[in-house]
């Protein structure tokens, strides 16, 4: 078999090398990028892609939406030695895992990403971004809170932030919540009056890690718990909860796409990265392109322009002055980007290297706790 | 009888062996006939389910990544409250040392981390600075005699002098796999061994040249423990051994267990390595304990703490819900059947079709339908609320809890028991309920004594299709069934996709399939498979 899947491999890495001789040099004329769908991927077509190709007019791009199961495909396509994607969207705990089990290159980030126009290098720019050796980022998301402002009772402050989801008092109502410890264990403390700085050693504990299920308990069974990012914004337009946690990017697509009565409650939002990784095993020339387009899409301006289409901010510092208006709704992005001065007074970035550590076991808690 | 054995054909052969010919190539006809087919099903289905069953007791990774660790601290270490012995550690660096070139130490980490937190970032933090161990041994000897910085020094007291001589003609291309000298395994055991994994790794990792490079920090760790114990030093470096020998008697180096406590504490705590030896062989069952809120550890099987139990739950969930649905596929369904195999042939067919058109929609589709039907501010809330069955701020739920999920899959699966019953209900004849009437029965004795027994076998059909489908069923549940409806399939899916603990994910289906073939078993017995019909 591996003998016979090396000939192929041979015989394809020898045609795709015919059809890119007469390109420029050594670089695969295709790319298979694979990213999350929707908004968020169209995003990426009109900022990175369209432009690449104006410049490298011979490339084409193929498209995959599996991201939220690219890494156990990523595992599955390296175990048979046939691995058909260049470039992969990945989120930084996926990042440092590909890396560990060597699906994902190591990359040296000051030598595959273009520095800032004013000649900073990228390692700086990025600074604190760049949370593993296999990452590349490209922008800051957060999961934050969305609510209903018609249902907020009269005479009350609209909710601020993540821990007024647990004061069922003031804000009756039902709530969204994913299913997964990630966020939800972290909120659950701070708000039960941990300081921000304990939140992981008290996980680490036993009482710790009663204290978040006992605060979760409050509201366990006024939550809807989602899997899918688009199930909070559905209950949120239907009306079915007063409040709910899902990606920035999404609440602003309901609030000022589909103009629907949500606001967005900031204090403690749960920043998150997104970013490229490479895959392990490319031939040399598919290898050169993905290199070549990451750092395409990665440079300052590319960073910028993709907030004109989704409220994601970008992960350079260079990029945000950079920062303009709404491709197609003209409104200024900037405010609505998670890492704006005004929202940004409370933000939780959480340890992707602890959770890489207590993933498994959280979870199996977690998901105890959910199913009794 | 012995005339009739003897009948011959026309050829002259008796009929027996002719007939039995005749048959034998009828059968390999048919087996070619449908070997394509058989291939195809063994190749692409039977063999990769196969393959990933296994993994469910496959667990080599520890001792292919660990391979002396494993072994000395079998041989080592017996008290489990204390740290492992000095010999376990200075195994441990030569593994180590050798999986980091071959970034296989995160691989592991994961693996180990599955059954206990804490590998995953002490793994990474050792692999970051494994140079350290033995580094101070390392700096010693060089002091000693800088020779020892010399690659040409390691060659010449450990590689067979053939193999050296192939190494430095060929500098800087492929080099011959490492090979080492005569008896020097048997005065320097742990400097050969970890010198051979070092020259080994760098030929196939980095298609280094042995020749060229100085080796990793823990070789000068095994060599001074070597030479810590040696008792006659002979052969080539003779002198610089013995120089060296002297130096170390009097020097006061750390060891390798306080090395790897310098990286990181819990290199000290015996947890950590209770662990390692538990999972050390080829096989393990911890997989299965696992899907069983059981945990396998060294003083013997432990069942999981309160908080951790919830794949039992799972299964039994995933049964009941599987059986309630068939059992309402049955009552849903058997009527709708009955009217269509009563109905003319025209109308018949066109309900048919109502039948058939959920087919022909995607299931997510439907699944969401249900969820703008369900959902509180959805149709039925509503409607309830408007005739004033249901007050407005009492509005039911629906959805998102297990009623959601029996009902959404109740109505995915019924075609699937509607379909055989109608094609059973199609063969029997009209006559037969009306012999019943004309002999006296009524209206509901003739159905239940006469035409329902009948029916049977396509209730046979159906709940078996029904229940083997919602057993495994996965979309429906992870989207409607919230935090009460999920099946055990979620957890399934879980670990192919997100954890990546396929091994347990792979103990989890073998025992939902066990579970499958256990429940065939018994329908079997009782009702018996041959009285199953699809038409």
């Amino acid at each position: 078999m591996r003998c016979i899947a090396s000939i192929i491999i041979t015989i394809s890495a020898f045609v795709l090398s015919l059809s890119t001789t007469h390109a420029d040099g050594h670089m695969s004329n295709t790319l298979t990028v694979v990213s999350w769908g929707g908004a968020y991927q169209k995003s990426q077509v009109n900022a990175y892609q369209l432009p690449y190709q104006t410049l490298n007019p011979s490339v084409e791009f193929v498209w995959d939406e599996s991201g939220a199961e690219a890494f156990a495909k990523l595992r599955a396509m390296s175990e048979v030695n046939n691995v058909t994607w260049d470039l992969v969207d990945a989120v930084p705990a996926e990042a440092i895992r590909a890396c560990d089990e060597g699906l994902a290159i190591e990359l040296d980030h000051d030598a595959v990403l273009a520095p800032a126009p004013d000649g900073t290098p990228a390692t700086e720019d990025f600074g604190d971004m760049i949370v593993s050796d296999c990452f590349a980022p490209q922008i800051v998301y957060s999961t934050t809170f969305g609510y209903r402002t018609d249902r907020v009772p009269e005479g009350v402050d609209p909710p601020s932030g993540a821990c007024d989801v647990f004061d069922l008092e003031t804000y009756p109502g039902k709530r969204a919540l994913e299913k997964r410890p990630i966020a939800n264990m972290e909120w659950a403390l701070l708000c039960s009056g941990v300081a921000y700085e304990d939140v992981y050693d008290q996980l680490e504990t036993e009482e710790g890690r009663a204290r978040a299920f006992a605060k979760l308990d409050t509201i366990k069974d006024q939550t809807i718990w989602w899997s899918a990012g688009a199930d909070t914004p559905q209950l949120l337009a239907d009306g079915e909860i007063f409040m709910g946690s899902t990606y920035n990017g999404r609440l602003f697509s309901v609030i000022e796409e589909q103009k629907q009565p949500v606001e967005i409650a900031w204090d403690w939002q749960m920043f998150d990265l997104d970013g490229w990784i490479i895959p392990a095993g490319l031939p040399e020339d598919r290898l050169a392109r993905a290199k070549d387009f990451m750092r395409f899409a990665t440079d300052t301006q590319r960073l910028a322009d993709q907030a004109k289409y989704i409220s994601y901010g970008p992960a350079r510092k260079s990029s945000a002055p950079l920062v303009s208006t709404h491709a197609t709704l003209g409104i200024e992005m900037a405010p609505h980007m998670p890492t704006n001065p005004e929202n940004a007074e409370n933000t939780f970035l959480y340890n992707y290297v602890w959770w890489a550590d207590y993933r498994d076991e959280l979870d199996q808690l977690f998901q105890a706790w959910l199913a009794q | 009888m012995a005339d009739q054995s003897a009948i011959l054909t026309a050829d002259g052969q008796p009929l027996k062996v002719g007939l039995r010919r005749a048959l034998r190539a009828q059968k390999l006809r048919a087996m070619l006939l449908i070997a394509p087919l058989l291939i195809f099903i063994v190749l692409t289905f039977l063999a990769p389910i196969a393959d990933m069953l296994f993994r469910s007791v496959e667990n080599r990774i520890v001792s292919e990544t660990l391979p002396r660790t494993v072994v000395t601290l079998e041989r080592d270490w017996e008290t489990l409250d204390t740290s492992p012995p000095e010999t376990v550690y200075a195994a441990l660096a030569f593994d180590f040392s050798e999986a980091v070139e071959r970034r296989a130490h995160t691989r592991l980490a994961t693996r180990l981390n599955y059954e206990a937190t804490g590998f995953a970032s002490l793994f990474r933090k050792s692999g970051r600075e494994i140079d350290k161990i033995g580094e101070p041994q390392a700096e010693f000897l060089i002091n000693v005699d800088a020779a020892w910085k010399d690659p040409a020094t390691w060659i010449s007291l450990l590689a067979d002098p053939s193999w050296a001589q192939q190494a430095y003609d060929r500098a800087g291309e492929d080099v011959p796999a490492f090979r080492l000298a005569d008896r020097v395994a048997e005065n320097l055991p742990e400097t050969a061994s970890a010198y051979e994994s070092f020259a080994r790794t760098i030929t196939n990792v980095d298609a280094a040249n042995p020749a060229e490079v100085a080796p990793w920090s823990s070789v000068y760790l095994a060599l001074s423990r070597d030479l810590a114990i040696a008792e006659s030093l002979s052969g080539p470096e003779a002198a610089r051994l013995e120089a060296a020998r002297d130096a170390l008697a009097t020097a006061d180096l750390p060891s390798a267990a306080e090395q790897f406590a310098e990286i990181d504490d819990d290199w000290a705590d015996p947890e950590l390595w209770e662990v390692i030896k538990t999972f050390s062989s080829h096989y393990t069952a911890g997989y299965y304990l696992n899907a069983v809120d059981l945990k396998l550890s060294l003083g013997g099987i432990e069942t999981q703490p309160a908080g951790k139990r919830v794949y039992l739950l799972l299964f039994q969930r995933t049964a009941f819900m599987s059986i309630v649905i068939t059992i309402s596929c049955i009552l849903l369904g058997y009527p709708i059947a009955y009217l269509l195999a009563h109905l003319p042939l025209r109308l018949s067919n066109l309900l048919l079709i109502l039948v058939l058109l959920p087919f022909w929609t995607s299931l997510l589709v439907r699944t969401s339908s249900w969820k703008v039907l369900l959902q509180q501010e959805g149709v039925i809330n509503d409607i309830l609320v408007w005739i004033g069955l249901v007050a407005d701020d009492a509005r039911l739920t629906m959805i998102n809890n297990q009623f959601g999920t029996i009902v959404a899959m109740t109505h995915i699966l019924l075609p699937f028991m509607i379909l055989p019953l109608f094609s059973v209900m199609k063969t029997i004849p009209p006559s037969i309920t009306r012999a019943a009437r004309s002999l006296g029965a009524n209206s509901w004795t003739a159905f239940w004594r006469v035409y329902f027994p009948q029916s049977m076998p396509g209730i046979g059909a159906g709940c078996i299709l029904v229940f083997i489908l919602a057993i495994g069923y996965y979309i429906t549940p992870e989207l409607v069934g919230g935090r009460t409806g999920t099946f055990i399939s979620n957890r399934i899916a879980y670990h192919i996709s997100q954890s990546l603990n396929w091994s347990l994910a792979a103990a989890l289906s073998t025992i939902l399939l066990a579970l499958v073939l256990a429940l065939y078993n018994l329908y079997d017995r009782i009702v018996g498979i041959d009285k199953v019909k699809l038409g």
